[in-house]
C-alpha cells in the first residue's frame, strides 16, 4: 500500500477519533457539557492526538530506517568480486535499486506478472531487453547477482512495507481505543492537549537549533579536512590568493577578507546615516499619512532580490562612476566593477534594514520621555538627540550590526559589482573580491571535493561564520551593557 | 498631615500669575474644555480637582502649550502669564516651557545619570558658564527637591535606578533646575506610596515659596492639605473656583458638594 494511503487512513482514524471522543465525552456527561472537566472539543482533540502522534512517529522512523536496513542487508548478500575495479559498493547498490525499480514499473504496467518478477527463472538478458523496451534506465546488461539482489531487495521492501502498514494501523487503532477509554468527565483533557501543544512548540524550537548545529558541524568537518591538506598558517598568513587547479595554489584569506571588510565599510557608511536619518524623520517628524506611505515604500527596497541590485550595480552605478572617476574623468577607476560600486549599491540595499529597525526602536521609546524633555523647554531636535536617541541606542546598535552581518554575507552584488580580482588595495575604485564571491567561484563548475582549491570554500565559510557570530555576540554585549545603564 | 490651610484668605488677590479667559479646547470633534476662565495666584498652590476625563489635565497642559505636541488638539481663547498671551505668534513655546515647568503623573527620568537628569534643562538653556556653576545648580535643585542627601554619593548612577518616590522627586528637581516661574504638576503622587507622597507634598509646600504651583490631583485630601486655591472641573466645565477652605467647607455649587462628598465622579 502506498504510504500516502496509509497516511490518509491514519488521518481519517484521527478525525473519527475526534468525533467519537467528543461525542463520548458529551455522552458520559449526559449531554451536559458543564459536567465535563474540559470543553468537549478537548476530549476529541485528545483522542485524535493519541491516534495520530504515535502512529506518525512510528511511520516516520520506519520510513527513515527501512531503506538503510534493507541496503545494508542486500549489500551484505552481494557475492564477493561483484564490485568492479574502480567502482564502489554504492554504485552497485544504485544499480540494484534501479533494477528493482524497473521491475516494479514493469509489474505495475502489466508487462510482467508479479510471480514472474519474483521467480528465480528470470533471464537477465531478457529482463534487460524488456526494461530497455519499457524505457527504464538501465546502464548495462543486468547480471545474475544483480538480478537476485534486486529481487530480494523488492521482496524485503514489500515485507517491510506490509509490516509497517500493519504496525502503524495497529498503533493508530490502539491509540484511538486508549484515548476513548480515557474519556470520562473527570479526565483533564484540556491539560493533556495543552501539554501536547507545548511538546510541539519545543520540537519546533529544537529542530531549528539542531539544524543550525548540523550546518556548523558540516562546515567544521570540511574545514578540518581542508586544514589537513593545506596548512592553516598559509591560509591565515599568506597575502596572496591565487588558486590554480594544477596544484601549487596560494590560498591566503587576507585579500578576500580585506575586500569583504572594505565593501562592508563603504556600504555601512552609506546605509547607517541615511537609514538612521530616515528613521528619525519617519518616527519623529513625519505625519501619519506620510509615514504610512513612506515606510512601506522604503521596505520595498528590502524586498528587491539582491541579484537585481547586482544588475543595478553592473549596468547603472558602475558606468556612472566610470564617467566621473574613470579615464574620461579623474582617472582613478579602471573598470565599472569596483569596491565603490558594490559598496554603494549594498549600502542602498541596507538602508531599509537600518531604517525600519531603528524606526521601530525609536517608536518604542516611551512618550513620557519626550514629554519630560519638551516640558523642560527642550526643542524637538534637542529631545531627539539627547533623550530619544540615547534611550534607543542599544537597539540602533543592534540594527547596525545586523546590517553589518548582512553586508559581510552578501554575495550577488559583489559578484556582479566588485569584480573578481583578489587584491589588497586601498583604492576604493579598484576591483576587489570578497570571501562570499570566492566561495561561489571555488565551488561552481567541476570541482574535485578532495582538492584544497574546493575545500577552501568551507574554510572561508567557517571564517565568515565566526566573524558574523562575533559581530552578533558583540551586538548582544553592547545592547546588554547599555541596557544595564539605562533601565 | 496638614490641616486645611487657613491663610488662603489672606492671599493678596492682585498678585495674579496666570489669567485664562474663555479657553476652549477641542480634540478633533470633541469639545474637551468648555469656556474656562480662571486666575491663578503667584506663590501659592492651586489644585485642580474633578472626576476622570473632566479636562483638568488637558487644561493644565494648555498652560505650557504641551498640547501643541498633539496633532488633533486645538486651543481657543486667551491664556496670559504675567500679562503676556502665551498663544501669541511671537511666543516660542519652547521658551515658554522653560518658564512653565511640568512634572508628570508617572516619574519619567531620562535614561541618564542623576546628575545629567538635573543638569539637562540648565545645559540646553545655557544657564551656566562653567562646570562649577552647573554643579551648584544641580545641588541646589536636588536640595530643593529634598533629594540631595539621598543621592549625593551616587550622582553619576542612572536616575532610573532610584525608587519611585525618589524618581518623582528627581523629576521635580529637574523641573526646578531650569528656574521656572510656574510649576505644573499632573497628578504627581498617583504612582507613589503614602510615604513618598508625603515627601512630595512636603516638597510642594516648600516650592510654593518660590513659584506658583498648579497641581492636578484625584485625591481631595491632598488638595485640601496642600492647596490654597481649588478649582473643580466637571465634564469640561470649570464648575467652581475658590479658596480651598471655601470649596471644601462651603461649596456654592451643588455639583461640587456632591463630588467632594463622594456622590459623583
Amino acid at each position: 500500500m502506498p504510504v500516502i494511503w496509509l497516511v490518509l487512513i491514519v488521518l481519517a482514524l484521527g478525525a473519527g477519533g475526534y468525533v467519537l471522543g467528543r461525542s463520548r465525552a458529551l455522552g458520559s456527561a449526559g449531554g451536559d457539557s458543564r459536567k465535563l472537566h474540559s470543553l468537549p472539543n478537548y476530549y476529541g482533540s485528545n483522542v485524535a492526538i493519541k491516534t495520530l502522534v504515535p502512529s506518525f512517529l512510528v511511520l516516520a522512523i520506519w520510513l527513515i530506517a527501512q531503506p538503510i536496513f534493507v541496503s545494508s542487508q542486500i549489500s551484505g548478500q552481494l557475492p564477493d568480486g561483484i564490485v568492479p575495479e574502480g567502482s564502489s559498493v554504492g554504485l552497485v547498490m544504485a544499480e540494484v535499486r534501479r533494477t528493482a525499480d524497473g521491475i516494479g514499473a514493469l509489474v505495475a504496467n502489466g508487462t510482467m506478472s508479479a510471480d514472474m518478477a519474483a521467480s528465480a527463472q528470470v533471464d537477465p538478458v531478457d529482463l534487460t531487453a524488456r526494461l530497455q523496451e519499457a524505457g527504464q534506465v538501465v546502464t548495462s546488461a543486468i547480471t545474475q547477482p544483480i538480478l537476485q539482489a534486486a529481487q530480494s531487495y523488492r521482496a524485503m521492501n514489500a515485507t517491510g512495507g506490509m509490516a509497517m502498514t500493519a504496525l502503524v494501523l495497529l498503533i493508530a487503532l490502539g491509540g484511538l481505543v486508549y484515548g476513548l477509554r480515557e474519556t470520562a468527565p473527570q479526565f483533564r483533557a484540556r491539560n493533556v492537549v495543552e501539554g501536547s501543544v507545548r511538546v510541539l512548540l519545543i520540537a519546533a524550537a529544537s529542530l531549528a537549533i539542531l539544524t543550525t548545529i548540523g550546518i556548523v558541524l558540516s562546515l567544521l568537518f570540511n574545514t578540518v579536512e581542508f586544514f589537513r591538506i593545506y596548512p592553516a598558517s598559509d591560509f591565515f598568513g599568506s597575502l596572496t590568493w591565487s588558486p590554480s587547479f594544477q596544484g601549487n595554489s596560494q590560498l591566503g584569506i587576507w585579500p578576500l577578507l580585506w575586500g569583504t571588510l572594505y565593501i562592508s565599510i563603504i556600504a555601512l557608511t552609506v546605509a547607517v546615516p541615511i537609514g538612521l536619518f530616515a528613521a528619525i524623520y519617519l518616527s519623529e517628524y513625519a505625519s501619519k499619512a506620510v509615514r504610512s506611505t513612506a515606510k512601506p515604500l522604503l521596505e520595498i527596497l528590502a524586498g528587491i532580490p539582491t541579484i537585481v541590485y547586482g544588475l543595478f550595480a553592473l549596468l547603472t552605478v558602475g558606468p556612472m562612476l566610470m564617467r566621473v572617476f574613470g579615464d574620461e574623468g579623474i582617472g582613478w577607476m579602471q573598470s565599472g566593477t569596483a569596491v565603490m560600486t558594490a559598496g554603494l549599491v549594498m549600502g542602498i540595499m541596507l538602508i531599509p534594514f537600518v531604517s525600519s529597525l531603528s524606526d521601530d526602536i525609536i517608536n518604542a521609546v516611551p512618550q513620557a520621555m519626550r514629554d519630560g524633555s519638551l516640558g523642560l523647554g527642550a526643542t524637538k531636535s534637542e529631545t531627539i538627540r539627547q533623550v530619544v536617541l540615547p534611550a534607543a541606542l542599544p537597539g540602533i546598535v543592534g540594527a547596525i550590526l545586523l546590517a553589518a552581518s548582512r553586508a559581510i554575507g552578501e554575495t550577488m552584488i559583489v559578484v556582479l559589482g566588485a569584480g573578481a580580482a583578489a587584491r589588497l588595495s586601498m583604492n576604493p575604485f579598484d576591483a576587489m573580491t570578497t570571501v562570499t564571491a570566492k566561495i561561489v567561484s571555488q565551488l561552481t563548475g567541476d570541482s574535485d571535493f578532495a582538492s584544497p582549491e574546493a575545500l577552501v570554500a568551507f574554510a572561508l565559510g567557517m571564517t565568515l561564520f565566526v566573524i558574523t557570530l562575533g559581530l552578533n555576540v558583540f551586538a548582544l554585549y553592547i545592547v546588554r551593557k547599555y541596557r544595564e545603564q539605562y533601565e | 498631615m496638614y490641616d486645611a490651610p487657613t491663610q488662603a484668605s489672606k492671599l493678596d488677590q492682585t498678585d495674579i500669575k496666570i489669567t485664562a479667559n474663555n479657553v476652549q479646547v477641542y480634540y478633533g470633534d470633541t469639545h474637551a474644555i468648555k469656556d474656562v476662565s480662571v486666575d491663578i495666584v503667584d506663590r501659592a498652590v492651586t489644585a485642580f480637582i474633578g472626576p476622570s476625563g473632566c479636562g483638568k489635565s488637558t487644561f493644565l497642559r494648555c498652560l505650557n502649550r504641551m498640547n501643541d505636541t498633539i496633532d488633533i488638539c486645538r486651543v481657543e481663547g486667551q491664556i496670559k502669564i504675567d500679562g503676556e498671551d502665551i498663544y501669541d505668534r511671537r511666543i516660542d513655546p519652547v521658551q515658554l516651557r522653560a518658564k512653565v515647568g511640568m512634572v508628570f503623573q508617572k516619574p519619567n527620568p531620562f535614561p541618564k545619570s542623576i546628575y545629567d537628569n538635573v543638569a539637562y534643562g540648565p545645559k540646553i538653556h545655557g544657564m551656566t558658564r562653567n562646570k562649577a556653576e552647573l554643579d551648584e545648580v544641580v545641588e541646589t535643585a536636588l536640595r530643593g527637591a529634598a533629594l540631595w542627601d539621598e543621592v549625593k554619593d551616587r550622582l553619576h548612577t542612572p536616575g532610573t535606578g532610584l525608587s519611585g518616590g525618589q524618581q518623582q522627586r528627581l523629576c521635580i528637581a529637574r523641573a526646578v533646575a531650569t528656574k521656572p516661574e510656574v510649576l505644573l504638576m499632573d497628578e504627581p503622587c498617583s504612582a507613589l506610596d503614602p510615604i513618598a507622597t508625603a515627601q512630595v507634598e512636603d516638597l510642594i509646600e516648600s516650592l510654593k515659596e518660590q513659584f506658583s504651583v498648579v497641581i492636578v490631583t484625584h485625591s481631595m485630601q491632598q488638595a485640601a492639605r496642600i492647596s490654597q486655591k481649588t478649582a473643580f472641573f466637571h465634564l469640561g466645565n470649570l464648575v467652581e473656583y475658590d479658596d480651598t477652605n471655601t470649596i471644601f467647607t462651603n461649596p456654592s455649587d451643588p455639583r461640587t458638594e456632591s463630588y467632594i462628598t463622594g456622590r459623583i465622579g
